[in-house]
């Protein structure tokens, strides 16, 4: 019996994910959190890494990067989180897909993270927290996406 | 009729220092922290700017070991394109002059 990772690259070129429905229930929800949490308060310290400056020595110049851009970067992190929660339930994921659950996932973790201030030690919590095993479980998950996307070359 | 002027004129030298300045590139700075996964940064190095897996690891390394690395450089207008797609998968981008 060969034992097959829970994300990986059909021959189609789609990916196919086999997560138990606990967890799916999970990715169902996240998205619709981060997005309420962003739509509340954009400016909240838990978010800061969800929207670095451009320009770190010239205000004038990092006003106008978020006039031009700051738009189309909702919009990306919107879909991508969307995404995600209405296909947390499926099987089988495009390759359109598969790109915003790992986005989503990472807008998701910048967030936990930073709540949890998780510092590059290991460990730095009690493994038995309920939000850092969380934390701890979608870095997992993503890193089974990046594994299932670089086979593709 | 009296002979043309021949001796040089002397060139303006702030006009040629501003030009220089127009044309000295923008780098493209990704900066470290504890939360980006390491092979996830390499696999977006290699999406958005096509680098093989070698150097998208080391330009991986260099932000993880130095804490900064200059992944890209060019014009200013395609540089705020690449800070752009770095913020679109959530890495820490910034961008600034050379020199």
């Amino acid at each position: 019996m060969r034992l097959r990772p829970p994300v990986r690259r059909a021959r189609s070129g789609r990916y196919v994910i086999s997560l138990g429905a606990e967890d799916r229930a999970v990715l169902r929800s996240l998205p619709g959190q981060l997005r309420t949490a962003i739509e509340v308060n954009r400016a909240d310290p838990s978010l800061r890494r969800l929207f670095p400056p451009a320009y770190v020595l010239d205000d004038e110049a990092e006003q106008e990067y978020r006039r031009l851009m700051g738009t189309d970067l909702d919009e990306r992190r919107a879909e991508a989180l969307d995404t995600l929660a209405r296909t947390a339930g499926a099987t089988e994921l495009s390759a359109e897909e598969m790109d915003a659950w790992l986005r989503a996932l990472n807008d998701i973790r910048l967030w936990l993270g930073t709540l949890l201030d998780v510092t590059e030690d290991e460990e730095p919590e009690p493994a038995a927290d309920p939000a850092y095993m969380l934390y701890r479980a979608l870095t997992a998950l993503q890193s089974l996406v990046v594994d299932a996307l670089c086979r593709e070359g | 009729m009296a002979p043309i002027a021949t001796a040089p004129v002397e060139v303006k030298e702030p006009e040629v220092r501003q030009t220089t300045d127009l044309a000295r590139p923008w780098k493209v700075i990704v900066w470290n922290d504890p939360i980006n996964l390491m092979s996830y940064v390499t696999f977006v190095f290699q999406k958005l700017f096509g680098y093989n897996r070698a150097k998208a690891h080391s330009l991986m390394m260099d932000v993880h070991v130095k804490g900064k690395a200059v992944v890209a450089s060019g014009p200013r207008e395609k540089s705020e394109l690449d800070v752009f797609r770095l913020h679109e998968h959530g890495l820490w981008a910034t961008m600034e002059q050379d020199g």
